[in-house]
């Protein structure tokens, strides 16, 4: 018998035929979304620690000198045609802000968008999905709110807990510092292959998998160590999420192109040219603040693919990279290093070399 | 010719590797109507080793694909 999370319904239009564009592909570009927000007021609060004044992961507010609340909220269209995975993918992804501020998610509303044709036992499926992610990250779906749409929606607003002194903003990070990555790279490409029916089952499992993965583990390892900056590496991909951290951290951030984990598959693909359209739009947002070397196209192209519930990217003191990087690949095995920070020289924020 | 025109990504660039598969030609000439199809077809083409041309037509693309 199949197992209940593999059903895909019989004579059901595939979910991700319904989306127009998949997982986190679907996000505002960075500099629209700039222009979108120009203007509106922004109220100060003395508890409000981090806010939308700032390109951050979620809003933290605190509410005692030991505890400070985070916020946030993600959706997106199908990213998988099994509705339990396309959920779960949905929560991880939505999850993953809260541990990206540092903090433990605790309590999460449900989010959705359902055409009115759409099959009961699938959305049964998307929502199960959800709940049993945010029931491994130790929270709890306690309601939502659902509308009808043609085109399906699902995702989760997140409420949190930090210590308001250990809250890890994407603004904080230090010359000298240390970047380290958890997830690998491709998740875009590799999704949009998938559409094109091009993916084979066993790399589609494998990518299912990374998106399904909580950053949690992750947060667990960091929180331990001098972190001085974190951020999720989602929509806006590699690049546009470190042009965020060095620009608000008034800093420039090294890559080194060799210790950047590719998934093989989406390096082959960027090649075909079967890139998201997100890529384009992250890439003429973050292009002329980055100085991309003599890097081949194809892992430029990477580097601006948008990446769906992607991994944690940490700015750790220098001198406790080796430690954190060990605890990490025993708990994430594909943690890696990718680069440096330094004192911001000028020029481009973000420099790409071998 | 192939008209990606009304497809998303990665559909064009999947109609002009059939196309490619499937004749094998010389010169293509491919219609698109927006940027990430002429992108994305170009980087596929030029793979293949295709030259690639691209000039608006109207609010649209036509790529010219050659091998030199």
């Amino acid at each position: 018998m199949k197992q209940r999370n593999e059903i895909i319904l019989e004579n059901e239009v595939k979910l991700t035929k319904l989306a127009k564009c998949s997982g986190c592909g679907a996000k505002v570009g960075a500099g629209v979304l700039a222009q979108l927000l120009e203007g509106l007021p922004v109220h100060r609060d003395e508890n409000l620690l981090v806010g939308f004044d700032r390109s951050d992961d979620a809003s933290v507010y605190k509410i005692s000198p030991e505890m400070a609340l985070v916020q946030t909220v993600d959706f997106f269209p199908p990213i998988a045609d099994e509705p339990y995975i396309y959920g779960a993918i949905a929560a991880a992804n939505a999850l993953s802000d809260v541990y990206a501020m540092g903090g433990e998610p605790k309590l999460a509303l449900n989010v959705m968008a359902v055409p009115e044709d759409m099959p009961r036992e699938t959305v049964h499926e998307i929502l199960r999905g959800g709940y049993e992610k945010v029931y491994e990250a130790g929270a709890m779906i306690t309601g939502g709110h659902s509308i009808l749409d043609p085109e399906p929606k699902y995702g989760l607003a997140v409420t949190g807990f930090v210590h308001p002194d250990k809250v890890l903003t994407n603004s904080g990070a230090l010359p000298g510092d240390v970047l380290l990555l958890t997830k690998p790279i491709g998740i875009g490409v590799l999704v949009a292959a998938m559409k094109g029916g091009l993916l084979e089952d066993a790399v589609r499992d494998r990518a299912y998998s990374t998106m399904m993965t909580l950053n949690k583990a992750a947060r667990n390892c960091m929180v331990k160590y001098r972190v001085h900056a974190c951020t999720d590496v989602t929509g806006f991909g590699v690049l546009g999420h470190l042009l965020e951290m060095a620009q608000g951290s008034g800093v420039e951030i090294h890559l080194s192109l060799s210790g950047i984990r590719f998934i093989p598959e989406a390096v082959e693909f960027a090649r075909m040219g079967l890139l998201p359209e997100g890529m384009y739009r992250n890439r003429a947002f973050a292009e002329e603040s980055v100085d991309l070397g003599e890097t081949p196209l194809e892992y430029q192209d990477l580097l601006f693919d948008p990446q769906t519930s992607g991994g944690l990217c940490i700015s750790v003191d220098a001198e406790d990279a080796d430690a954190l990087l060990g605890e990490l690949q025993n708990a994430v095995p594909a943690a890696q290093r990718i680069g440096l920070v330094c004192a911001y020289q000028g020029g481009k924020r973000v420099l790409l070399a071998d | 010719m192939v008209d990606t025109r009304g497809y998303s990504c990665p559909t064009p660039v999947i109609m002009v590797q059939q196309e490619l598969k499937k004749t094998a030609p010389s010169t293509l000439d491919v219609l698109a109507d927006n940027r990430a199809a002429v992108e994305n077809v170009t980087r596929f083409a030029r793979n293949q080793g295709y030259a690639v041309s691209v000039t608006p037509d109207g609010a649209d693309f036509r790529l010219k694909l050659s091998k030199p």
